[in-house]
């Protein structure tokens, strides 16, 4: 295997060819935030919060792979306040009031706020307002807090292969829907297997039954899995 | 059978929504009624480019062009000209600066002042006959590339003539075809991005819909160079003509063994399909595109991985723009240093434009690269209409930027347009005269890619909204103080972090007019007003008491009644509290009597 030396935030390392900058960074303890990304998951690069300076050029740390000699900053002042503004455009878009929500105490949006010195929201919310769809007998979504991210649809895809989610509609009016868009609870589709539960980083797609603060999940688990799997 | 005259009538897209179908209907009627049927030939062509000018006919020999041709007129054309042989003087191009009828296409400055390589055969051929392609040199590329040339040596052609992809980017052809090229395995795809979306542009569309084999053939050409044997036209549902006549080409030329197994019995196979998108504009983005091929969402994907090296399900893929395409055909027949020849040194050959908004002569040019903003709108395009002066020229749609007068003299070339904040783009040129408010033009792009953001990536769908609801509110008179810095820090991290073109282009128009027109941006925010005198709720109407001679003309248009008066006893009143400031009543006094006013009231002294 072709060896790689490169830099990470001024770091020595040498690795291996054919990872990425945030496989590499993790292995070496260097933490780049992420939101779309989760261990077992094909990486989409469509949070773009894992953004990194690679010579001035800004990468998705996610989808780049590492190259020899290859410098990379994961935290220059223009990437950290480029992070930040992201983070409040998503807060500003949906409805992410921490306290009244179910996940609030386990969620990788509000972790990251804290993380990234999110102290408060300088753009206007647009306060959308999407039915929650409780159809489903185990299971609910409240599309108001989902971030699009998009790991309830590859999870079903590609771990569980039921392909049940999916997206519709473009740009803001972007939404997650089960088969084609009909209520959960109808979505001859799903298996009940619950890995978009455990896959979604927020609020969104939750377990019936639980009140506020009181959702816990094991993201942890889809990585686990796909391990397992391809163990044989 | 040689016909004594040949009559092309234009179907393109202006020239068919005027009614050039009916106009080629009432010549064959009366060509029949005078029993010319065998000596006039009647030809539907593609776009012939003054679009503004439409319906329009060429009559060759004599090369007699003919504008606004009503079916009234087709009596006297075929009577006159086509029976007797006196072209109809009322009907040909007239120029607007020498007031001199042109009795020649080719004398017309429209024309004059244009290079047409990949147009050369729109307006001229009929595009659903195979044999009058041929007859123009087609397919003669195709069958030198397969039986003289090799794969090695077509791509050093390409490499060498400089040519770079016209879908707006402008990344090196030859290059992309190489990269391909070097890739192993035994599929390989090209593809035609024909997913034309800017708001007034119509290159693409006019292309197929005139010269359908031009593409083909250089699809083939480059499908034998690189090693593809499966080729797609991705093209758009909303051109219903190009993709027929596409499809009705690639029919023929399988017919003709100019397609498919074995051409031209070289043992060289190729086919081609079409493949129809459903009209989203990121899906003229390449990975997008290629996603749509393959039966997915139409969204970006991010790169690396290229297309050249893992495109089309996952295979190398050469995706080049339909324009790209139509250059590669003369590139290989008159080689890469009479391409490089035209044009400039980093930007050889032509560039295809879609001129629109206000000027003269709107329609299809192709100029050579080079050739200035001033001279494409002026002479080619006839400089503004009704006397206003010109204000800026929006390049490259809704990803491209708004140059003002005083670079009117820059030359069209990739990087020239680049240091402005705008781009080439695909070839849509809007221009724009006093008339047209900024930062309302600004809005218009930026609610348009707001609205076709794919809604991957957060900056780009939720960062273009929060643009959008800015500008809507100064627009509105609702400007803040800290806007303008708003925009420009919003827009900076869309273009910064979005994950494709879409996003890290939108907030151009916006950016540029901030550059070159910031103080109308303040005038909005500041004042209030709208120095254009359009957004709506900025602008007040009022009758001026001196010049009313109340003729009545106003009262009765207006649709909520908030004009006043009796007919001979001036002035009228008009009630601003009620009054929608739709326009109309400025519209019909034919006195100049009605004044549109902007900014905080004047105090009565």
């Amino acid at each position: 295997m072709e060896t790689i030396r490169m830099k990470i935030d001024g770091r020595e390392i040498t690795t291996e060819a054919g990872k990425t900058i945030l496989e590499v960074a993790t292995e070496n303890g260097i933490r780049i935030p992420t939101l779309c990304h989760l261990d077992g998951l094909e990486d989409i690069g469509a949070c773009r919060l894992c953004i990194v300076d690679v010579r001035g050029q800004l990468v998705t740390s996610c989808t780049t792979q590492v190259a020899d000699g290859m410098e990379v900053q994961t935290q220059t002042e223009q990437v950290q306040e480029y992070r930040r503004t992201i983070l409040e455009l998503l807060f500003a878009e949906g409805n992410h009031i921490c306290s009244f929500c179910v996940s609030n105490g386990d969620c990788e949006l509000q972790d990251l706020a804290c993380e990234l010195g999110m102290h408060s929201v300088r753009i206007p919310y647009t306060y959308r307002r999407q039915r929650i769809d409780a159809t489903h007998p185990q299971f609910l979504i409240d599309r108001d807090r989902c971030v699009l991210c998009g790991r309830c649809v590859r999870v079903c895809a590609e771990v569980e292969g039921a392909h049940t989610w999916g997206f519709a509609q473009r740009g803001s009016a972007a939404r997650v829907i089960t088969d084609l868009d009909v209520d959960w609870g109808d979505a001859e589709s799903c298996t009940s297997c619950g890995k978009c539960v455990e896959s979604c980083p927020t609020g969104a797609i939750v377990r019936k039954g639980a009140s506020n603060a009181e959702m816990r999940k094991r993201t942890e688990l889809i990585g686990e899995l796909t391990e397992r799997r391809a163990r044989g | 059978m040689r016909r004594r005259l040949d009559v092309l009538v234009c179907s393109g897209a202006a020239c068919a929504s005027a009614h050039s179908a009916e106009v080629k209907e009432a010549l064959s009627r009366e060509i029949a009624a005078r029993d010319l049927g065998a000596e006039v030939r009647l030809v539907e062509t593609g776009c012939m480019g003054p679009c503004e000018l439409g319906p329009v006919l060429l009559i060759y020999p004599d090369g007699a062009f003919y504008i606004r041709v009503a079916p009234e007129d087709a009596a006297e054309i075929v009577e006159e000209h086509f029976l007797k042989g006196r072209p109809v003087r009322r009907l040909l191009w007239e120029t607007p600066e020498a007031r001199r009828i042109v009795e020649e296409k080719k004398q017309v400055p429209f024309f004059e002042k244009q290079h047409k390589i990949v147009l050369s055969n729109c307006g001229e051929i009929d595009p659903e006959n195979l044999e009058e392609y041929i007859a123009v040199g087609g397919y003669e590329a195709l069958g030198q590339a397969l039986s003289e040339r090799s794969p090695e040596e077509l791509i050093e052609t390409v490499v060498g003539s400089g040519l770079r992809g016209r879908g707006g980017a402008g990344f090196p052809t030859g290059l992309k075809w190489r990269f391909v090229a070097q890739e192993s395995g035994p599929t390989k795809y090209v593809v035609c991005n024909a997913d034309e979306g800017d708001p007034g542009a119509f290159m693409d569309r006019s292309l197929l819909e005139g010269d359908p084999h031009a593409v083909i053939e250089g699809m083939e050409i480059a499908a034998y160079a690189v090693g593809a044997t499966h080729g797609y036209v991705y093209v758009r549902a909303e051109y219903p003509l190009a993709i027929k006549r596409l499809n009705h080409a690639i029919e023929q030329a399988r017919r003709a063994n100019l397609l498919g197994a074995s051409i031209l019995e070289t043992g060289f196979s190729f086919d081609l399909e079409v493949r129809i998108g459903a009209g989203a504009f990121v899906c003229g983005e390449e990975t997008a595109l290629i996603a749509s091929i393959e039966g997915e969402r139409g969204v970006p994907r991010t790169r690396p991985p290229y297309p050249s090296a893992s495109g089309v399900f996952g295979r190398p893929t050469l995706i080049n723009n339909a324009e790209t395409w139509g250059n590669i055909r003369h590139i290989v027949l008159n080689g890469p240093e009479w391409f490089s020849s035209v044009g400039t040194e980093r930007s050889p050959g032509t560039k295809v434009f879609a001129l629109s908004g206000k000027v003269c002569n709107t329609g299809l040019v192709e100029v050579p690269m080079g050739t200035t903003l001033r001279e494409l709108i002026f002479d080619i395009g006839g400089g503004i209409p009704d006397g206003k002066e010109f204000k800026a020229v929006q390049t490259g749609g809704p990803s491209g930027g708004c140059i003002p007068a005083e670079y009117l003299d820059t030359p069209i070339d990739y990087e020239s347009l680049q240091e402005l904040g705008a781009i080439m783009g695909s070839g849509g040129v809007i221009v724009m005269d006093e008339d047209n408010c900024m930062v309302n033009i600004a809005r218009f792009f930026l609610e348009f890619t707001c609205d076709e953001s794919c809604g991957k990536c957060i900056p780009c769908r939720a960062g273009t909204r929060q643009m959008l609801n800015i500008l809507d509110r100064i627009t509105d008179g609702d400007g803040r103080p800290g806007d303008i810095e708003r925009l420009r820090s919003l827009g900076e991290t869309i273009i910064d972090t979005s994950l494709c073109g879409l996003g890290r282009s939108a907030p151009n128009p916006v950016l540029s007019t901030l550059k070159h027109f910031g103080d109308e941006y303040r005038a909005h925010i500041e004042e209030k007003a709208c120095p254009a005198k359009v957004c709506t709720a900025l602008i007040r109407f009022a009758i001026d008491a001196e010049t009313c001679r109340a003729c009545d003309k106003c009262r009765p248009v207006c649709p909520v009644t908030a004009i006043s008066g009796t007919p001979g006893t001036p002035p009228y009143e008009l009630d601003a509290e009620i009054c929608v400031r739709c326009g109309r009543c400025a519209e019909v006094c034919p006195f100049g009597a009605i004044r549109v006013e902007t900014g905080p009231p004047k105090r009565d002294t």
